[in-house]
């Protein structure tokens, strides 16, 4: 197993190494001048002596690979480098915006969990009747709306008809109900239909009517035996799905105005910020080797035969 | 083949969402004939109206039709869509074919940039890669192609390899056909059935990637009329005048339901004991896309 683990964690350096040159190569191809976006944001025409001193000292000028070099060297010293942008480290600007979008991850993860549970094994132990019926065709509309229109609609709802929730920022409770309920019910209605796929398979299997021809009450067999084999099933799914939110729900931090490491990658790409681009892709690649190295971990713990497969 | 079509006409579901299917393609085909309004011709006298006689959707901030709006918009939703999914079909399945046909260090090399592709967040990817070269109609099919045809070739590689292993493949090469021609008729009429199913229910999961790329203003561009880009617009005055979100994104929605089911009933004719294998794999990938 450690060996494994180790062979995994090799295998994202050159995944880095690609994806940090590939990001790198998009940026440098962008035609607009960072250093010059940043005096334009500040109100102030500089003169083009000053913009070139500016770009001499951030190394703009240098040729492409000599920059990447520069880049790579400094960030194995753990130098992530200054956004062009906010003229601030990268390494604040991450510590600034992580926080946010886990607050928001866990949030919504929570709400999935709570609900799609239940409602996904009430949805198959109902397989037919109406209470199935009502689950799926909420839930087949849950996944076919457009995330930002369902918080559009949540906040026109909530925020402006009700006036219950704030509409638009980041921080407190109150303003993290409605992009969390946004990114949930999709979310729920994904794993719903998720849990209730996979119990239906494992109620077909021959176990089960060994189970109950022992005398074991039906309770007890989907909650015992049913609902942990189906639930090993959806858990690759999910962890990619938390890999995916912890990149940042672009699109609901962008309606919500929350601040997190998706907002802050599209406003990085708009204003060529390519130190910030940078730090936000080596997050990513944590989160993808992480994400994966769960995965594997909780099958190796879940699921006996690749245990027992393991030790030979 | 043949009995697939067979199949097809004897269920009613499939034949009725086909056909509501084919209406919502011709809808923005026949726009000239169906739309009331010119989708540009402004009316100031007549803004911000909800529902009129005139206006059956009502009218946006500087008096456009949204009826007529909608129906022409689809003409660009549609058709970006429609380029995308047969972009990545093509492309993914000719990757996927090569590779599982080829093995050795072709297949090593497409499964590698697979890989790497499917490791990063395609929303950003997209996003990424549309505001560096540009928005727009060519740039954003692009985009969204690059990230779109690791599904089709995974799942094309998958299934070539297991057709490779059939005894009538070797067959068909002993009889004397080339690689090229087992390829294109043993190898391709099997896998094929398999991917409809995919393209179907990628239209639907495009069209709600291209409707988030339209918030951030990075597809088609002002005034021409596209659904996300009216969501996004309307956005602006949601209290004011909500039917500017609710009729686009209802749109929208339609149309992903619709492709959806038509891919769920389709599935069922091609091979109903298909779903337990492909289906998670596929839904795991597609349905990253929309946060």
């Amino acid at each position: 197993m450690k060996k494994y683990i180790e062979g995994r964690a090799l295998f994202v350096i050159p995944i880095m190494l690609v994806l940090s040159f590939f990001t790198f190569a998009l940026t440098y191809l962008s035609p607009s001048d960072p250093i010059a976006l940043r005096y334009e944001r500040m109100g102030a025409v500089p003169d083009q002596e000053l913009l070139e001193a500016e770009r001499e000292a951030a190394g703009l000028n240098d040729p492409f690979l000599v920059q990447y070099w520069n880049w790579l060297r400094n960030v194995l010293r753990g130098d992530l480098g200054k956004s062009y942008f906010y003229g601030t480290s990268v390494w604040s600007e991450m510590t600034r915006r992580i926080p946010n979008t886990l607050t928001l991850t866990g949030a919504t993860l929570l709400l999935t969990v709570l609900f799609a549970t239940p409602l996904g094994i009430l949805s198959a132990v109902k397989q037919g009747t109406w209470v199935d019926g009502l689950i799926r065709f909420i839930s087949f509309f849950g996944v076919s709306m457009p995330s930002f229109w369902v918080g559009t609609l949540l906040m026109y709802a909530f925020g402006v008809k009700l006036k219950l929730l704030p509409i638009l920022g980041s921080g407190d409770l109150q303003h993290l109900v409605l992009p969390a309920v946004t990114l949930a019910f999709w979310m729920v209605s994904l794993y719903v239909r998720r849990v209730r796929g996979s119990m239906l398979e494992e109620m077909n299997k021959d176990y089960l009517t060994g189970a109950l021809a022992q005398g074991m009450s039906r309770r007890r067999v989907i909650l015992k035996q049913i609902l942990p084999n189906s639930l090993l099933s959806v858990i690759t799914m999910f962890a990619m799905s938390i890999g995916s939110l912890l990149g940042g729900a672009t699109i609901v931090e962008t309606i919500f105005e929350w601040k997190g490491v998706g907002k802050m990658a599209v406003e990085a790409i708009s204003v060529r910020d390519y130190p910030i681009i940078q730090g936000y892709v080596l997050w990513m690649a944590i989160i993808y080797v992480t994400v994966n190295l769960v995965v594997d971990l909780s099958y190796h713990y879940l699921d006996p035969r690749i245990r027992l497969g393991g030790r030979r | 083949m043949n009995s697939y079509v067979k199949k097809a006409l004897r269920s009613p579901s499939f034949m009725i969402l086909l056909c509501l299917a084919i209406v919502l393609i011709l809808i923005p085909v026949f726009a000239p004939q169906l739309a009331p309004h010119d989708p540009l011709e402004t009316n100031y006298a007549a803004s911000m109206v909800e529902h009129s006689a005139e206006y059956p959707m009502g009218t946006d901030q500087i008096g456009r039709c949204i009826l007529s709006r909608l129906i022409w918009g689809g003409r660009t939703s549609l058709l970006i869509v429609f380029w995308v999914v047969a972009i990545v079909a093509v492309v993914g399945i000719l990757l996927g074919v090569v590779a599982g046909f080829a093995g050795g260090w072709v297949d090593m090399l497409i499964t590698r940039v697979n890989d790497i592709v499917v490791a990063i967040p395609s929303t950003v990817f997209v996003i990424a890669l549309v505001s560096v070269l540009g928005p727009s109609l060519r740039n954003t099919v692009l985009a969204m192609s690059l990230v779109g045809w690791t599904e089709y070739c995974r799942v094309s590689r998958a299934l070539v390899l297991s057709v490779r292993e059939n005894n009538y493949v070797d067959m068909a090469r002993m009889g004397g056909l080339s690689e090229a021609q087992v390829i294109k008729r043993v190898i391709l009429p099997n896998v094929f059935p398999y991917l409809l199913v995919n393209i179907t229910q990628d239209i639907g999961a495009n069209l709600l990637t291209l409707s988030g790329l339209s918030l951030l203003g990075l597809s088609s561009q002002p005034p021409t009329p596209e659904w996300g880009f009216m969501l996004s617009e309307g956005r602006k005055f949601i209290t004011a005048a909500p039917w500017l979100i609710i009729w686009p994104g209802s749109v929208i929605v339609l149309h992903v339901v619709i492709f959806n089911l038509l891919g769920d009933s389709l599935r069922d004719i091609l091979d109903p004991r298909w779903e337990k294998k492909e289906r998670k794999w596929r839904k795991m990938r597609k349905w990253q896309t929309n946060a």
